[in-house]
């Protein structure tokens, strides 16, 4: 398993290796120069541009300009940015990279979760109601055009309805007079967010062995029980009031990736199921007289469950774009309205930092769905 | 797994080249043959997308989408003159104020800028089918001949193009077009071009190669290869036309992304296209008609609904077709 991963990690690093390779001479490659458009930029001060111009090398011929690059880009010196002028890249990225990845790892969570549930039900139930209603209704989500649906989710229920922000990160009348900033506030939700995880997981596990004793039903109300306790700490911290504005904003965000993105996890958990409802076992399992549920979850579901983990690589490649998406038309600050805007500034040190930024999003979550794999399948071991 | 070696050991004396195939009645009566058994798995399989009514749905939306497509032409030439109707040029001096809402004269209304906008969504069906077919060629020649190779020939070609797909399944697609069409001027034809590589090489690649690999154990092709066909004729006549059927599959899916991508690129303005359903809404959004919610329904409802018909549809058609390309997905009827 160590040795799995540390190969992982090191294709990891190759891979990213690879998209950095690819921005860099992506960049070299069209038309116009971007070293003299950087360097020559008279925007800049000239001590400014002499410093730009050693750090990058720009005066140097291309293999060496693209082992500079290569240093500071695994050094973490992405440039300044044109947009944001006095502030490096990596600066602006630091800021926003946390507000993509809770965006995009809630709507992955619970649209696999979601997506998992359905397909479950509608295969085990073929051709009734649910499954037509599903099944189209799901696709039409998936396919459905991205921006015009974020933007009817924003017309609903922000517009007309009201029950959201029409779209940002924060509302500036509720921050005018706070003390602390909006990602020290932003930190803290997300310890809140992992030590509730961690907290959950650990209540279900214990109650698990537990409930092989016989005391398996008080899982669910001391998770509970942890999940209500934190709504009261966050009253009484003071920063409560603004940690709940960010909460307002998150909402429609979220939902709305979640819902275009949950009828892929679906559609394969139906195919997978059907595959996996024909084996033996499931027959063994009907024969000896186990509850129809008791087969569909434990003996059926867990099976076909391997495939679409399997798969996940493509859907989180999925809500990656569609956060890219979704961050612009919600004007949600993270790497994909980051990466959006560089693109229309032609912020190019912008755009080539985001680039990274996002194809390494892309790597971890795509290693991490291959350790899950290792976890949920005892019959592999990475040897 | 068992994997012959590529080439059988010739024996002095015996010809390395195989026979020149017999012309004439033989050939014809084969190439009959041939055709009958395919007609016959065609009918087959035609039987079995025909009880699959979402399968059937999406083909007729696939077939009245194509007819919109045909129509703009003949429309143009007929009854609509181009000084009014021209999808992007056009004006429509009939009407007081714009985006006028429809009338008999505009059924669909016109745009911020005074264009027609059912010609506009007629002109754009043309050129979605010419991208998404286009995208959806190149994708599955290159896998397929990627697929059926790296099958093939496995060790290294293999490991190559493997790591290649991997690569590119891993980038987000989407955020690399919108990087690209940052650096350079993208047409209709760049974008076909750049999807069709991309998942050429990528994911559909792979699926087509593990079909490949269970074709390459088949009994026929070591038949083939005793009888001295060569690694050319073995791929191409043996194990590419096998290949075909789940290739088709994999069309349908790349033109919903093609079309979806259009979409995404356009209406973020990032593309060197004239007229698209993406640009339609574009044209909408950037003059602020979108949060006017309903009232301007038909700047937005139009181009949105054809792009979510159609992109699904071919989803669809792509999945009814997967019953019949995988008999396991099959309905059981015990």
């Amino acid at each position: 398993m160590t040795g799995y991963l540390v190969r992982r990690g090191g294709q990891i690093v190759l891979t990213l290796f690879l998209i950095v390779t690819l921005t860099f001479f992506l960049v070299q490659a069209q038309p116009g120069d971007y070293a003299a458009f950087y360097a020559f930029n008279p925007d800049l001060p000239a001590e400014v541009r002499e410093q730009i111009r050693a750090t990058f090398g720009l005066d140097k011929p291309l293999w060496q300009q693209y082992l500079i690059h290569l240093k500071n880009t695994f050094t973490g010196n992405f440039g300044v940015s044109f947009g944001h002028f006095p502030r490096p890249v990596i600066e602006v990225l630091a800021e926003r990279v946390p507000r993509t990845a809770v965006l995009f790892l809630t709507a992955t969570v619970a649209s696999f979760y979601t997506g998992f549930l359905l397909g479950k039900a509608i295969a085990w139930r073929r051709g009734g109601l649910l499954e037509y209603t599903a099944t189209i209704s799901g696709a039409t989500l998936f396919t459905v055009f991205t921006p015009a649906f974020a933007l009817m989710m924003i017309w609903v229920f922000a517009f007309k309805l009201g029950w959201f922000p029409v779209g940002k990160f924060l509302d500036p009348l509720v921050w005018r007079s706070a003390e602390v900033s909006a990602n020290y506030v932003f930190g803290f939700m997300l310890l809140t967010a992992a030590a509730f995880t961690v907290f959950a997981f650990l209540a279900l596990f214990v109650f698990r062995r537990a409930g092989r004793l016989g005391k398996g039903s008080l899982a669910l109300p001391v998770i509970l029980a942890g999940g209500l306790a934190i709504p009261l700490i966050w009253a009484f911290s003071g920063i409560g009031g603004l940690a709940l504005d960010i909460l307002k904003h998150m909402v429609l965000p979220i939902a709305t990736l979640t819902l275009i993105s949950f009828a892929g996890t679906m559609l394969l958990t139906r195919n997978s199921m059907l595959e996996t409802v024909r084996e033996d076992y499931v027959m063994a399992a009907r024969a000896k007289g186990l509850p129809e549920k008791l087969v569909r979850d434990r003996h059926a579901a867990r099976n076909a469950l391997l495939p679409v983990v399997t798969s996940l690589v493509y859907s989180l490649i999925f809500a990656i774009d569609g956060s890219v998406i979704i961050e612009g038309i919600f004007s949600w600050p993270g790497t994909g309205m980051t990466l959006l805007q560089a693109v229309r500034t032609e912020d190019l040190p912008l755009v080539m930092g985001a680039m990274v930024f996002i194809g390494l999003f892309a790597l971890i979550a795509h290693m991490i769905v291959d350790v899950l794999y290792v976890y949920l399948d005892p019959r592999i071991r990475y040897q | 797994m068992i994997t012959p070696p590529p080439n059988y050991p010739t024996f002095p004396g015996e010809s390395p080249e195989p026979p020149p195939p017999e012309l004439g009645r033989g050939r014809f009566r084969l190439a009959l043959a041939r055709l009958r058994l395919a007609l016959r798995s065609f009918k087959n399989g035609w039987a079995i997308f025909l009880e699959s009514r979402i399968g059937l749905l999406s083909l007729a939306t696939i077939v009245i989408f194509a007819l919109m497509a045909i129509s703009h032409p003949i429309l143009m030439a007929t009854v609509w003159d181009a000084g009014t109707y021209d999808p992007v040029t056009g004006y429509a001096f009939d009407q007081i104020e714009q985006p006028a809402p429809p009338s008999w004269r505009h059924p669909l209304g016109t745009d911020p800028l005074g264009r027609d906008v059912l010609s506009q969504l007629l002109s754009s069906t043309r050129s979605e089918f010419i991208l998404g077919l286009t995208a959806a060629l190149v994708t599955v020649s290159i896998a397929t001949t990627v697929g059926a190779v790296a099958a093939y020939y496995g060790g290294l070609v293999d490991a190559f193009f493997m790591r290649l797909a991997d690569l590119i399944i891993a980038l987000p697609a989407i955020s690399l077009l919108i990087v690209l069409s940052a650096l350079f001027r993208l047409n209709f034809f760049h974008l076909a071009l750049i999807i069709g590589v991309l998942g050429g090489f990528g994911g559909t690649a792979i699926i087509l190669k593990s079909q490949a690999l269970s074709i390459k154990v088949k009994p026929y092709i070591e038949a083939a290869r005793v009888a001295g066909g060569s690694q050319f004729h073995i791929i191409l006549v043996h194990i590419i036309p096998n290949l075909l059927p789940l290739s088709l599959l994999y069309m349908m899916f790349t033109v919903t992304g093609a079309i979806f991508a259009e979409a995404i690129l356009s209406f973020l303005g990032l593309l060197d296209v004239r007229m698209s359903w993406g640009i339609m809404i574009h044209t909408a959004n950037t003059g602020g008609y979108l949060l006017g919610g309903t009232r301007y329904w038909w700047l937005i409802l139009p181009a949105g609904a054809s792009i979510t018909l159609l992109c699904s549809a071919f989803y669809l058609g792509g999945r009814a077709l997967d019953e019949v390309v995988n008999p396991r997905l099959r309905r059981q009827y015990d």
